[in-house]
């Protein structure tokens, strides 16, 4: 099902695909934006399992950004960081 | 002859005869949940489990809604899967109904065709059925035992079919037939294993490795519409695959069937179009009628959807008058299957005249003497060609209404 | 269980879904699905989960799902897992499988409650979990059995005859807990070692599984979008939301605060409590607050910390 599109119908409208959504960004909803500080983070990840979007960028165990294209801007990573790592930036 | 020697000869009721053929296609899942008149069909079921006779789980849910609702999702995870309903119980799965078609789930159901409430009657008639014609569900219709039986045995053919993938529904009438005991034939039980098959589900959920979506929500920026006709187009499809599967189990069970039973209509000049069990005493009165030398025939209605409208009004084109029995009501207007006979004859060039006669109503008898009256009005209505009026009712008891 | 490592594993719920910018649902669910390394097969009642996750040809779930209507995700799900156990047992599959159903507090303690009691008491291999954000939120606000009392929902307004809902929320957890099932948990995304720690449990256990999980909706809660866990944390701390579980039948107190909050601290947090702060509105309050004091101290005599 690799060359799937919306207009190639399935019976019942079965998705015949698994995480489609990814391709839906919803960056666009932002109207402000989380900012990271790498220097000052302490890896404890509470971010990154708060975050209803999964759009905490980690890799190999460590925080590594936020990714822009999901991130809707809601600030809870701001509000549960124990460290203050994470500041909301206007747009 | 041969290949149709080890045919077992029994007495059983129509209930027995469905439990029997579902011993013998042997589904991965049974919904089980009990409604008269129903409730021997799941009974039976249950003594084929605790005997070991079959491989199905056996799901006892909580009320039809959910007996639905689990024959859905057993039906995406890849199983064939089955239930039995009547009635009520019909009527509470009517939301699932258009959901399993919708999401194109090949699932069997016999329904015991029972009167809906109120007042509360457990007797026959079709406003069950009837009132689920719209669900997208293919709908088979048996005059006995041993066509519950046969029928059963190809909905699976026909449901599965990947042209299709719909659901269906085979009806009998309940109590008249899924209680009368009466003759029918058994197939061999590796027959029908063979002739069933084994599911083939196209994008299963129990395929994890494929992760599919179903259900989704498919609004104004979607397919919606593409998505029903899509649907529309395999009931189109079911046709011919219906007859397929027909062909196939003639070979099977020496026993033919096709959208419809013609019974003396060739020569006709006027004839009765019903549904079930009614069929057998019409017919018996066509044999007197005939005797007495009148033109009268039959047409019984074996597939309602998809609705054979073409070889409908192919085989009724000839006649003076036909009378459309109805054992449902639609408050307001005509029966429902007198609506469909008569739009199927519409555009004829020449067509006979259409009557409509409400019968049966919660249980009430259909004997010799309301198949004769039917016939007597077609008479006059064929005589005079004049039609004094569209609807009757067969076998009402003399009452004062006081509002 | 380390943070880290749950990071490890596939993020069975993607990005691009389209519930609500800080909406708690997704993050429960993001929890409950780290609780199993195994295949997952999940199933939605109709609700904002559903709809905002699998809008066509868009879906967010990466692991195979079914949706079929409000009332019956119970029976759905119950229905997949026959299918399963019946295919096994025939040796036509042979991977082990788990099975979830989600459902909103609508769906969950009102018209699903049926289909939930009957999927429980067959016996299914599945876990139920409840996301419960108090009132049907996908039809904009309407109360349920979960909404508490002096609420404002948008069936339930408030005015000068009426203070919102009248009526207490119905302990859905001891209903199901009554069912005398393996297992049955309440936890908060708030304590996420808590949840995943219970959703592993539920999981694991063969039988049915039930769990009840707060999850704050911004819209319908009237708080701002970053305070979902913030305002989780104070239903626990405050002991209108406890977590506890019952297994085989044993109650267990899993977190005592060590101070109790006031109510009121909680309610402060949400717009639609606002008018419970009016003068001629704050014997509600007293009253919310024996309740959960009463409520309390009945779970502590059940998990026998009384
Ligand atoms: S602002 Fe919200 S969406 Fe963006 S990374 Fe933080 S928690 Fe996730
Ligand atoms: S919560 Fe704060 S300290 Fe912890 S990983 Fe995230 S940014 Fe770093």
């Amino acid at each position: 099902m690799k060359d799937w599109r919306a207009n190639k119908l399935m019976p019942g409208a079965i998705i015949p695909k698994g995480g489609t959504a990814r391709e839906y960004k919803t960056g666009g909803w932002r109207s402000a934006t989380p900012k990271w500080d790498e220097e000052k983070c302490k890896q404890c990840l509470i971010c990154w399992i708060s975050c209803p979007e999964g759009a905490v960028l980690v890799k190999d165990g460590k925080v590594r950004g936020i990714d822009m294209d999901y991130c809707k801007g809601c600030g809870i990573c701001v509000a549960e960081c124990p460290f203050e790592v994470i500041e909301m930036v206007g747009g | 002859m041969k290949n149709i020697s080890k045919k077992r000869v029994v007495a059983t009721t129509g209930n027995g005869a469905v439990a029997e053929a579902m011993k013998q296609i042997n589904p991965d899942v049974l919904v089980a949940y009990p409604i008269t008149p129903q409730t021997a069909i799941v009974q039976d079921f249950s003594q084929f489990v605790a005997d070991g006779a079959v491989d199905s789980e056996y799901v006892t849910v909580e009320s039809e809604h959910s007996s639905m609702s689990a024959c859905i999702g057993a039906s995406a995870a890849g199983a064939r899967v089955m239930t039995a309903t009547s009635s009520q119980g019909l009527a509470l799965m009517h939301e699932m109904l258009y959901i399993a078609a919708g999401s194109r789930l090949p699932i069997i159901m016999p329904n015991v065709n029972r009167a809906l409430s109120a007042p509360i009657n457990i007797h026959c008639d079709h406003s069950d059925s009837m009132g689920a014609r719209d669900t997208g569900w293919i709908q088979l219709y048996s005059e006995n035992a041993q066509e519950a039986y046969d029928n059963t045995i190809q909905a699976v053919r026909i449901a599965e079919n990947k042209k299709v993938l719909l659901p269906v529904m085979v009806n009998l009438d309940g109590f008249i037939i899924s209680h009368g005991i009466e003759k029918a034939e058994f197939i061999e039980d590796r027959k029908v294993k063979s002739f069933v098959g084994e599911r083939k589900p196209f994008l299963p959920l129990l395929d994890v490795d494929n992760p599919v979506t179903y259900g989704p929500f498919d609004g104004l920026g979607g397919y919606f519409m593409e998505h029903k006709k899509n649907q529309a187009d395999a009931m189109e499809r079911a046709r011919d695959v219906i007859l397929e599967a027909a062909e196939d189990f003639a070979k099977i069970s020496g026993r033919k069937y096709g959208f419809f039973e013609e019974y003396l209509l060739d020569d006709a000049e006027i004839a009765i179009v019903t549904l079930n069990s009614s069929a057998g005493t019409t017919k018996h009165v066509i044999n007197e009628l005939r005797a007495e030398g009148l033109p009268v025939g039959l047409l019984k209605l074996r597939v309602f959807r998809p609705f054979p409208a073409k070889e409908l009004a192919e085989a009724l084109k000839h006649l003076k008058a036909v009378a459309v029995l109805d054992r449902a009501l639609s408050s307001g207007f005509v029966g429902p299957l007198f609506s469909e006979v008569q739009t199927a004859l519409f555009n004829l060039e020449t067509r006979p005249k259409v009557i409509n006669f409400i019968y049966g109503l919660g249980g009430r008898d259909y004997t010799l003497h309301e198949a004769r009256k039917a016939f007597e009005e077609l008479m006059t209505v064929a005589k005079t060609g004049k039609i004094k009026k569209t609807l009757g009712y067969l076998g009402l008891k003399e009452v004062e209404v006081l509002v | 269980m380390k943070i880290k490592d749950l990071t490890e594993k596939k993020e069975r719920l993607t990005s691009g879904h389209r519930l609500c910018a800080g909406c708690g649902a997704p993050i429960v669910v993001r929890q409950i699905l780290m609780g199993t390394d195994k295949p997952v097969v999940v199933g939605c009642s109709t609700g904002c989960l559903e709809v905002s996750t699998t809008i066509y040809p868009s879906t967010a779930w990466d692991t195979p799902y079914i949706h079929s209507a409000f009332e019956n995700v119970g029976a759905t799900i119950s229905g997949v897992e026959a299918a399963y156990q019946s295919l096994k047992r025939q040796g036509k599959l042979d991977k082990e499988i788990k099975f979830v159903a989600f459902g909103g507090d609508g769906g969950t303690y009102d018209i699903g409650f049926q289909s939930l009691s009957g999927a429980m008491e067959r016996g299914h291999d599945m876990v139920y979990v409840c996301y419960d954000n108090e009132a049907y939120m996908n039809t904009g606000i309407q109360r349920s059995s979960s909404t508490p009392r002096g609420a404002w929902t948008t069936t339930s307004q408030v005015g000068k005859a009426e203070p919102g809902k009248k009526q207490n929320r119905k302990n859905l957890t001891a209903c199901i807990a009554a069912h005398d099932i393996p297992y049955v948990a309440q936890s908060s995304p708030s304590s996420w070692k808590d949840l995943v720690k219970k959703s592993t449990k539920a999981f694991d256990i063969k039988g049915p599984a039930f769990l009840n999980v707060i999850a704050p909706c911004p819209r319908g809660w009237r708080h701002p979008s970053d305070q979902a866990l913030r305002i989780a944390k104070l239903a626990v701390e405050t002991c209108f939301w406890p977590l506890y579980e019952v297994e085989d039948g044993e109650w267990k107190l899993n977190y005592k605060p060590k101070e109790k909050k006031p109510l009121a601290e909680w309610l402060k947090t949400q717009g639609r409590f606002k008018h419970l702060f009016k003068p001629e509105n704050e014997h509600i309050i007293e009253e919310l607050q024996a309740k959960v004091d009463k409520d309390w101290e009945r779970l502590l005599k059940l998990c026998g910390e009384a």
